[in-house]
This record gives C-alpha cells, structure tokens and sequence, in this order.
C-alpha cells in the first residue's frame, strides 16, 4: 500500500507539516512505517535536508507510554484503546494521506517534531501520587483483606501508563484524568485511605500550577485513553475534592 | 582480576542474618554526607534510589527516558515469584531457592539465590503496602498462579501487567523521595562513561539528550542499574531504547563482564512478519498453564487452518516429550523445542524468508472447561495485545508463537555485596550476572530486580563507604578530564559518519548475524564465522554509517549510533564466551553437547564456573578469568521436566 505521511516539523528555524510517501505493509505498525520514511529521509539525505522525524517511543508494545502521536486528529490514532505503536497499518487504506502531529498542550511544549516535554506529569505525581511508607516497614501481605471487587477496580484506575492522550484530546487540555486515576486507585484501597485528603489537593494544586486546563465535561479524554480508564475517575476525584474539603 | 565472591561463612540459611550483622553501617546523621549516582530507574533502579535516599544518603538518579516510570521493567506481564506458600502446596524458601538453581542449569551463586528466596517474602508486603493491586481472591487474600520449573502456585500478579504495577508502586516511593529533595532525578540524560579514581568508581559522564550537554558528576558510590543487553540481537522483546553502553562502558574501565553468552529466548512471541519488524512481542508464559502448545503431526498439513486438523492429526509435542511438566517446562526447554519441530518442517504460520516459524498455543480447551468469560478474566489483556498486532482473536483460533530473545543473564560480575570488579560500582537487576546461571526461571526477573534494589544495596553500600571508600573527589579531578575528552572523541567520531546507511541497517545485520551463529542454538563453527564477520560489519559502520545533524540538540541518530557502537564490540565479547564454553547449558546450547533425545549436556567438571571478561585494549582480545560455582546445598544433577 502506498501512503503519505504529513508530519509536523519543529525545531529552532522550522515549523510545519512536511510530507513523505512510502510503501508499507498492511502488517507493520505505524511506528515501523515511521522507522521507513526516517531510514528513507536518511539514504536519501540531499532530497531530505531536514533530516529524519523525532518521536519518542520505546517499548513498542503499549504499555510504556512514551509513544504520543496525534494522527488524523485523534491522540494515538483511529483505533480504540491502541496506543500509537500498536496501531498497524491494516487500519489505513491504500493511497490514504495521514496527519501527524505532536500533542498539544501549553503544559506540554514541543521539544522537537513530534517529541514533547512532559515532565509535569512528573511533578503531579511527586506531589503526592504514593503512600508514605518506608522500604521494610509492611505488614504480611495477607494481614490486610481487600475484596477482590475493591482491588480489581483500583487495578482499572492504576492501569495508566501516564501518555497524556488524554491531555491532547481535550479542549481545556486538562489532565483531570491522569490525575484522577491515581488519586481514585490509591484512594480505595485501605494503604492508601490515611493520607486521602492531602493526596488529593497536592495533586490538584500541582495539576493547575502547571499549566493545564480544567475540566468541564466533554469526556474526550476517555475516548482518547488507550488504557480505557473510565471518566468516572474525574467524578471521584471530585467526590475526593469535596471529602477534602476543597470546592472544585 | 580479583574474584573473589565474599560469600559469609556458616549454614545456608544464616548467612543474610549473620553478614547483616557483620555488615558496617553508616551512622544516621552520616549519611546525608554520601552521594550515591544510580544509572536506571527500572525496578531495581528505582527501588535503590528510593531506599537509599529514606536511609538518608543524597542520590542522583539517570534514566534516558522522559520519565522514570517508562523503564523497560514496566513491561514484565506475568508476574512476581515469592516463597509465601499461601497455597499451603508445599512451596518454602529452600523449595524456590532450590528450582532457582536447578533452573539456571547449576551455574547460578548459591549464596546469592538463596538470599533472594529469603527476601522474596518482604518483596510482596512492601509492594502490596504501596498500593500495588495484585490479584485477589474473593476473600480478599492475594491470588497466586504457576509458571514455567516449578510445581508450586507461588506466581504473585496484578492481570498481564505485573511489571507495570511494581514499576509504578517502586516510582511511587521514588516520587516521593524526590518530593523530599532527597533524590535528584535526571531524565533524558544518558550515561555515557564511567569515571575510575584512583581504583574507585567515582563518577559518571553523561549526555542531557535534549540539549546534548556533556555532563560530569562526582559521587561516593554507584549503582548501576541499566537492565540486558538483549538488543544485541536487533529484534527482542526489549524496549527499543534497551542498550549495552552503561555496563560495556563499564567493562572497558575494568569491571569483569560474567557470562555474556547466557541470553535467554522466549518461547512464547508473536513470530517475526517480515523484514521491516523493528521488534518482537512476548505473550506471557502465564498463558501456557491454559494454553496447549501444538503442531500438525503430518508435513502437508501445516498450511491449512488449525480448525481443519484433526485432534488425532495433533502433536501435543511438550505434553507428550515432558509428561510431569507438560506445557510448564523451563522457558529455554520450551524454545528448543519450538525449533526443533519447526526445523524439521512441522512450523505452521505465514512464510517469512522461505520458513514457517511458528507453532500453535490453543486456548479451545480451556474455553470450553472454564468458559470464555473465566479465560478473558485472566488473559483478556494479553488476547488484545495480540489482535491488535496480528488482526486475529485467539478466542477464535490458536495464537502463533515462536520464540525470541528475551533476557540477558549474563551482566557485569558482583560480589554477595553486588559490588563489581571495580570497588564502589555496584550492579542490580538484569545489568548483574549472579542469580540466573544459565537460564532464568518465569516470575523472577521483577524478584531479582526488587530484591536488589530494595533489600540488598541499602545493607551493602553502608559497609562499602565505612570500610573501602576514600575521601573526596571533585569533578575537577583529571580522571573526570579524561573521561569527558574520551566521550567528546567519541561523539565527534560518530557525528562524522556521513555515508549512505541508515544505522539500524547495521543493528539488523548484528542481529542478524547473533540470532543466526550466537542464538538458539551454537555450534564452534558458527561462532567462529561471527568472529569474523562481526569485525568486518563494525569496520563496514563506521565507513559508510550516517549520523544526521548536530551534538547540541535532540538527535534520535546519534543516541541510536553510541548504542550501535557498542553492541558492534560488545557482541564479540558475547561469542568469544559462547565459544570458549564447549558445553550446553540452560540458554546456552551448543550442538556438539546434546543427548540422544535432543537435550542440553552439560560438562560440570570442566565448566562448573562463571567466565568472567576481563577488557585488554581494544587492540588485544579479552582475558577469561573464572569463578568456580560450588554446589553444596542442590546436588549437581542432569536437570529433568520428563
């Protein structure tokens, strides 16, 4: 199948999309195909001054969340529930042109192409994404039932892999999802009941501080989210908000 | 090369006690006066740098990735080993120590395996009171399933996405150590050199990947935690970004690299699709307690659809070669197998450079014992996964699968302090050599890792700082200077290369030429041609490589250049120690040893040892140095899943 790539290009002297076309297999993944037009970019280096595409990825199977992609307008592309690096070329038709562009976001500046800098989900996460207990001090793993119910619900909201798929496809480019997800995981098991409160608005403060947008219900960001975590998370991340004492 | 283990003296099971309490320590209010630099932020990356920084000490932590919690540990499936015996099956510590080293083929450490069936049990509590959702049973009570060497239930997991929960749960704890300005996180930020001062390890060069700043960093200790090298082979299950450069740096400055040709391959991937794959997906070996693993018993049939052959026509291969293990034999067993049915012309699948690599791993049976619902409860993630890259349901047909470089269990030589070769260089998790021998059981790499990071380094590096550290070195000192220049050289070098090829070009042809002569199975012959290929491919990169664009910025062709470079000499250190080991063992299987039936034959008096590489320049060939493996507690036996 033959197809073109229209891609965005940004560095320090450059921004806007260029196109490349290929030839691709219906069996490789959108990222090989990728990997094509970047070792094509390099043979073919005077056609191409601006050398090859910079994405990030890494574990090409879904499940590290590196890969961040906008394609034809969705964030990881077409496919529910695919991140970009499982998305394979069998959903693209022959002679198709395929948008591509970084995710966009004020709290998430373009380093380069298509690569940005998401380093305040980090700094979300440090501000209280844990439970406060030291290397050696844990009861017996058994000592503390948790309904198979409970744990398997914590495990749907602890299943975010932290892309900021979520982030792109919102029109507010709020991150309530992700910070959701790890404020209801934790909130819902017992370890992680006694700091509930302080949790949640460190979180929130860090949320808004940098940078993102608020919430205002238009559930993209569960459409978007390759892991399928519920918008639920944004309805108890709330109810958390108000336990604390916080009006959101 | 001094190697000398330090194992402590006295019974097995009281060794950890006993040299814990030998073990100097540092006094409290001390200990903030120690910087201790941990390369990687994977399970045991992330696991030290936590634990160290809640002792007190100051520590910097590297990973090249944009955040810590992508390390490539996140991507471990199936799950966690630990001794708990919750099944009340009969599982104990000595039983995992015991299947641990009867599993790597008797070329493990004793000591050090036995250690880390003890501390498998604070593994599971520490996680579980982070926050970590492991399975449950309706009663509350964690979940437990069986994996591949053993025959008890002692499989800790949280779905197919173990590695993910306990990578997240030990970023957690390093969240919030970095919150408490205890450790200082550095992302896209690679190690590129070590620096030795005066016999020590000191320090570390490092290249910022976004504005290409070459960095020096001084400290009292470090600790490598840099995972396999499982990419020298081009196509693995590793991430992309998985390389050999912090540990073969390493190597160059003196530490002794142990058994590089102990890689483990996987018997259970989707198979390669042609010539483009950039890299291969595991399924977890989770599936084979449900799965049946099969062939066509007759040559013509391979082409057709697996509905169309006959239960009869059927060749339950593992079930009927290993009637007490079945489907649940070690993974390097299973491997073998594979290739061997597929060798000889039973492979099923599409055919791919004039081969079917491919058998049959069936889930009919266990649909209908069990209900469609019970085995997506368990696998639903995992038959995603693989609709999602092969356009096929494995509630419908059989998945394919075929083997594929998985693990590295070879890695840098440690101590029972996990100290390197190099005093103050400590080594964690797949970058170490110690507790896989020859073949790496399922469920234990995440155990290694934690055990390491979480219960091992912060007793040991206490007593390296007390007893053998010296004094304060700054960045200014000259062996910082040297190491720098070295690293600026040998970016300069690389950004000159303005041929025509794409780098991945010639990773694809090393791991070409690894998979063929230094994979499944070896041969003298076979060996020796990669010694002499592998030389020409590297002279070959750096004529006609092309690295685009600058130093000073983010450049994808540059990093993926540094890493090539190295698994271009480093994949000959790997053959040399393939070749010179004249046994079959776990991974490592060479034709020439191999019983009537097929299986590996090793040669104890002669090879009971782990070899270690000792770098001689890069004009002479390494030096092979061993450390005998004493067999004291699990008699030296011919290992049987029969």
């Amino acid at each position: 199948m033959r197809v073109t790539f229209k891609v965005w290009r940004e560095n320090e002297s450059t921004r806007g999309f260029r196109s490349y076309a290929i030839d691709a297999s219906e069996h490789m993944s959108f990222l090989e195909a990728l990997d094509v037009v970047n070792e094509m970019i390099i043979r073919e280096h005077d056609k191409y001054p601006e050398g090859p595409i910079a994405f990030d990825h890494d574990c090409r199977e879904g499940i590290c969340g590196m890969c961040s992609m906008v394609i034809d307008g969705h964030p990881h592309g077409p496919r529910q529930a695919t991140t970009t690096c499982q998305l394979h070329m069998r959903s693209f038709s022959d002679g198709d042109e395929i948008v591509v562009e970084p995710w966009r976001a004020r709290a998430f500046p373009v380093i380069k192409d298509l690569v940005v800098d998401r380093q305040a989900f980090d700094t979300i996460q440090q501000a209280g994404g844990y439970v406060s207990v030291g290397t050696g001090s844990a009861p017996d793993a058994n000592a503390l039932p948790i309904g198979k119910q409970v744990a398997d619900e914590a495990f749907d909201y602890a299943a975010c892999i932290g892309c900021g798929a979520c982030v792109a496809a919102c029109p507010n480019a709020s991150a309530m999802l992700f910070v959701g997800a790890k404020v209801v995981h934790l909130a819902i098991l017992p370890q992680g009941d006694v700091e509930r409160t302080d949790r949640v608005t460190a979180m929130v403060q860090a949320h808004d501080a940098a940078g993102f947008g608020g919430c205002t219900n238009h559930e993209e960001c569960e459409a978007a989210c390759p892991k399928e975590i519920s918008v639920d998370a944004i309805a108890k991340l709330n109810v958390e908000l108000i336990r604390a004492g916080v009006t959101p | 090369m001094d190697l000398d283990p330090h194992v402590p003296s006295g019974p097995l099971a009281e060794k950890w006690d006993s040299h814990r309490f030998a073990l100097k320590l540092v006094n409290p209010a001390n200990k903030r006066g120690y910087r201790v630099l941990v390369v990687g932020s994977g399970l045991a990356g992330a696991s030290a740098a936590a634990s160290l920084a809640e002792l007190g000490y100051e520590v910097d932590c590297f990973c090249f990735q944009d955040s810590p919690r992508r390390a490539h540990s996140i991507a471990a499936q199936g799950g966690i080993n630990a001794a708990k015996n919750y099944q009340n099956d009969g599982d104990s510590v000595f039983r995992l120590f015991y299947d641990t080293v009867k599993g790597g083929d008797f070329r493990s450490r004793e000591a050090n395996v036995y250690r880390l069936s003890q501390v498998s049990v604070n593994i599971i509590d520490q996680c579980v009171a982070q926050g970590v959702p492991f399975a449950r049973e309706y009663g509350g009570t964690l979940a437990n399933r069986s994996f591949g060497g053993a025959q008890v239930s002692r499989t800790f997991y949280a779905r197919g996405q173990t590695g993910q929960q306990l990578l997240l749960g030990a970023y957690s704890a390093l969240n919030r150590q970095i919150a408490r300005g205890k450790v200082h996180m550095h992302t896209r930020t690679e190690m590129l050199d070590l620096v030795v001062v005066d016999g020590h390890a000191r320090g570390l060069i490092t290249r910022d990947l976004v504005t290409g700043e070459i960095k020096r960093w001084a400290g009292d200790a470090v600790v490598m935690a840099s995972g396999g090298y499982g990419n020298v082979f081009y196509l693995s299950t590793n991430a992309k970004g998985c390389n050999v450069t912090a540990t073969y740096r390493a190597y160059k400055r003196g530490a002794g690299f142990a058994n590089p040709c102990f890689t483990q391959i996987h018997p259970t991937c989707i198979p390669v699709s042609g010539g483009y794959q950039s890299k291969l997906t595991l399924m977890s070996e989770s599936l084979r307690n449900d799965g049946r693993v099969w062939v066509p018993r007759n040559k013509e049939d391979v082409a057709k659809a697996p509905s169309e052959i006959k239960e009869e026509d059927r060749y339950y291969y593992l079930e009927e070669r290993y009637p007490s293990f079945g489907n649940l034999v070690p993974r390097d067993v299973a491997s073998r197998a594979a290739k061997m049915v597929c060798d000889d012309g039973y492979g099923v699948g599409h055919v791919v450079d004039g081969h079917r690599n491919a058998v049959y791993l069936d889930f009919a049976d266990a649909i209908a014992r069990d209900g469609r619902d019970t085995v997506a409860d368990k696998y639903g993630n995992l038959f995603d996964m693989y609709e999602r890259i092969t356009g096929e349901s494995p509630y419908e047909q059989p998945m394919r699968i075929y083997p594929a470089v998985h693990y590295t269990m070879g890695g840098l030589w440690v101590d029972y302090n996990l100290m390197s070769t190099i005093p103050g260089l400590h080594v964690l998790g797949e970058a170490n050599f110690s507790d896989h021998g020859a073949n790496r059981l399922g469920a234990s790499a995440l155990m290694q890792g934690l055990a390491d990071g979480y219960f091992v380094i912060p007793y040991t590096i206490g007593n390296y700082l007390v007893t053998e550290h010296k004094g304060d070195v700054t960045v200014e000192h000259e062996a910082f200077e040297a190491a720098e220049k070295a690293v600026k050289s040998k970016q300069a070098d690389l950004l000159a290369l303005n041929g025509d090829t794409p780098v991945d070009e010639f990773h694809r042809r090393l791991g070409r030429i690894m998979w063929e002569y230094c994979g499944m199975a070896r041969t003298a012959e076979g060996l020796r041609k990669a010694l002499v290929e592998i030389p020409k491919l590297r002279e070959e990169f750096w004529a006609d490589a092309r690295v685009h664009g600058g130093g000073d910025t983010l450049n994808a062709s540059l990093e993926k250049a540094g890493r090539v470079a190295d698994f271009l000499e480093f994949a000959e250190v790997m053959v040399r120690d393939a070749l010179e080991r004249d046994e079959s063992c776990g991974g490592h299987f060479r034709e020439e040893h191999k019983s009537a039936e097929g299986e590996a034959v090793r040669h104890d008096e002669t090879f009971a040892h782990a070899a270690v590489w000792e770098y001689a320049g890069d004009d002479k060939p390494p030096i092979r140095n061993v450390e005998p493996m004493e067999f004291e507690h699990v008699k030296l036996s011919t290992r049987s899943y029969k």
